[in-house]
């Protein structure tokens, strides 16, 4: 239990430490440029029109208030950590006066279930279908499927959601083309809803899908394949194990233990298509607003948007390590 | 080393189709070099032309000649990708040597933030950086800023050849004969990462370009210099689709794609030739 305990404080400070830098280049980018985004604020309004001196103070005061820019740039640091703490990024320009954090909290569930479903279905069938090809060495569908996802590996979520669109909303029409469900339609737990959603979100799925699967099918079917020449399979081989057992609890479960540190490391990736992903469907998640954000100069939203995102990516980092000791049990020795 | 890039021509396919694919992409973006008028120009040729014998690849809604257009972006795209892997390589190849050769503390601190950037969402950072600088946001800035996000993973790579490394004889040999750390790092042990520092270069400009793509195609880079996602840009910003210029869309993804796979074939065939155990598997297929 104590070795289980060592684990999970040094599993805290990495994510607490992940959270630090964060929100340190989030603080250092906006903050130590020579770009003042008050200053760029103020060009924009004012190449419309002419405006009076007087105003022009006015508003830049209650930009630099609104921005939490005021006093000096300790002061201004405290006050940065202070928005990300309390989760309060203030009222957000181009949606005034709703705050920042409840225009989050709409879309980051959207994006947190596109993410999750996508992650899990391409671990869980990129594993599943590499460990059989690592063990069924010689059958013909397994290779092919291997060559095709590799060869569908290196192309960006962009470009892959990009072609699916066209592909499946545009020459073929079956498919939505944008948005997380019908405009008019009721929100609610109903079968009709809940139907409507999983019909908005295959696209998007597929497409992160489609991309993924094939590091975690080239992933895992190099470690069966060193797996499959150990002694103690050839043992339980020889033993006469039945092969299901073989290949689910002496192979697989041993596979599966680096693949779960995988699932850790890549979910930073997995963030950035998914995010990107919705930019392309219109799925209203965060990419979405983000962009949003950028069009419509809102800087509280962007600077907002960055810090959850980097703190919503180390929590499931830190959910996925604490699970990690469930499946192996060394953790729980050492 | 040219024996070695020859017997794998001949002998290993997949580099053999690799080095062809990634080979003619490389020689098309060359064919900017002869562009008759600087392909950004816009309104010097009749726009919405379907491809022609005139103009092989059609021209665009702007006036511009595809073909030409074409060349110059993969090029500049290309380039990009080669900027940003030249960047991250240094800091992932610094940062992997010397975890791995000094350990103890030093290793566990690099490790911790070696860490920390694996996993960071990159995309809203550099939406972020982009929304700072604005209009002043280059080329240059933006292949900085990526490798500054992009060295992370292959750092722990080089790391752990570092540390099978150290425990070589020529290095205990090296230090007894009174070579400095740096020097031993540079003289001794980086040839030895170099094939796989190589080998992730191609990975690497693969993610950069197809991060440069992502951006473009949202309108968050300078627009004006025109790469394969400004392209797309453009194109999506003339309705491309719908209008009917089809071939304005289509063919900057066809060689965008068509490069990803051969730079991709390149990384792990090599990848493959530098690992022993999986060359290994494959003769007992």
């Amino acid at each position: 239990m104590r070795a289980y305990g060592l684990y999970f404080i040094k599993r805290v400070l990495q994510f607490v430490l992940v959270v630090f830098i964060g929100i340190n280049i989030a603080f250092f980018v906006t903050h130590a440029t020579p770009i003042d985004p008050v200053e760029n604020a103020i060009n924009s309004m004012s190449a419309m029109g002419h405006s009076d001196p007087g105003s022009v103070e006015v508003t830049r005061q209650a930009l630099r208030e609104l921005y939490g820019l005021q006093g000096g740039i300790w002061e201004q640091y405290a006050n940065f950590w202070k928005r990300v703490v309390r989760f309060d990024f203030g009222p957000s320009l181009s949606a005034f006066p709703t705050p920042v954090s409840q225009l989050i909290a709409t879309a980051l569930p959207w994006t947190l279930g596109l993410l999750a479903i996508a992650t899990l279905l391409s671990w869980l069938i990129g594993n599943l279908l590499g460990g059989l090809a690592g063990y069924f060495r010689r059958s013909l569908t397994l290779k092919t499927l291997g060559v095709a996802a590799a060869g569908l590996q290196p192309i960006p979520a962009y470009l892959m959601g990009f072609m699916l669109l066209i592909a499946f909303a545009f020459i073929w029409p079956i498919l939505p083309a944008a948005g997380a469900y019908e405009m008019n339609r009721e929100h609610g737990f109903n079968m009709a809803f809940l139907l409507d959603v999983a019909r908005h979100g295959l696209l998007p799925v597929l497409s992160i899908v489609l991309v993924s699967i094939g590091g975690w099918f080239i992933g895992m079917r190099a470690l069966v394949s060193n797996i499959v020449s150990e002694d103690y399979v050839t043992y339980a081989e020889l033993a006469g194990v039945p092969s299901r057992r073989i290949l689910f609890s002496y192979v697989l479960r041993n596979a599966m233990v680096p693949q779960i540190t995988g699932l850790a490391l890549s979910l930073g990736l997995m963030f950035n298509g998914a995010v990107i992903t919705e930019i392309v469907f219109g799925y209203p998640g965060l990419g979405n607003l983000l962009v949003k954000g950028v069009y419509a100069g809102d800087y509280s939203l962007i600077i907002g948007i960055a810090s959850v995102s980097i703190v919503a990516v180390a929590l499931a980092v830190l959910i996925v390590d604490m699970i990690y000791p469930l499946l192996d049990p060394r953790v729980r020795l050492v | 080393m040219l024996k070695t890039l020859r017997d794998l021509l001949l002998h290993n396919r997949e580099f053999a189709i690799g080095a062809i694919i990634t080979g003619s992409v490389v020689l098309f973006s060359a064919l900017s070099l002869f562009a008759p008028v600087p392909p950004e120009t816009i309104f010097a040729s009749p726009p919405d032309v379907a491809p022609s014998f005139a103009f092989p690849l059609g021209t665009t809604s702007r006036g511009q000649d595809e073909l030409w257009l074409l060349s110059a972006s993969i090029r500049n795209s290309l380039l990009f990708g080669i900027a940003v892997a030249l960047i991250s390589r240094a800091i992932a190849s610094a940062v992997g040597l010397t975890a791995g050769y000094l350990g103890g503390w030093v290793d566990r601190v690099l490790m911790s933030i070696n860490d920390t950037f694996v996993v960071f969402p990159g995309f809203p950072i550099l939406v972020l950086i982009y929304f700072v600088f604005k209009d002043q946001m280059s080329w240059g800035l933006l292949a900085v800023s990526m490798a500054l996000l992009g060295w992370s993973y292959d750092a722990r790579l080089i790391r752990s050849i570092s540390l099978s490394l150290r425990s070589r004889e020529f290095t205990v040999q090296s230090l007894f004969s009174g070579m400095s750390t740096p020097r031993i790092l540079l003289r001794e042990h980086l040839p030895y990462v170099l094939p796989v520092v190589f080998s992730t270069t191609m990975n690497n400009i693969n993610w950069s370009i197809g991060f440069e793509v992502t951006l473009s195609v949202i309108g968050f880079t300078n627009l004006e210099t025109p790469t394969i996602g400004t392209m797309i840009y453009w194109a999506n910003q003339h309705s491309a689709m719908i209008s009917g210029t089809w071939w304005w869309l289509t063919f900057p993804v066809i060689v965008v794609v068509l490069m990803f796979i051969g730079l991709y074939l390149l990384s792990t065939s090599m990848n493959e030739y530098i690992d022993p155990r999986s060359r290994l598997a494959r003769l007992r297929g």
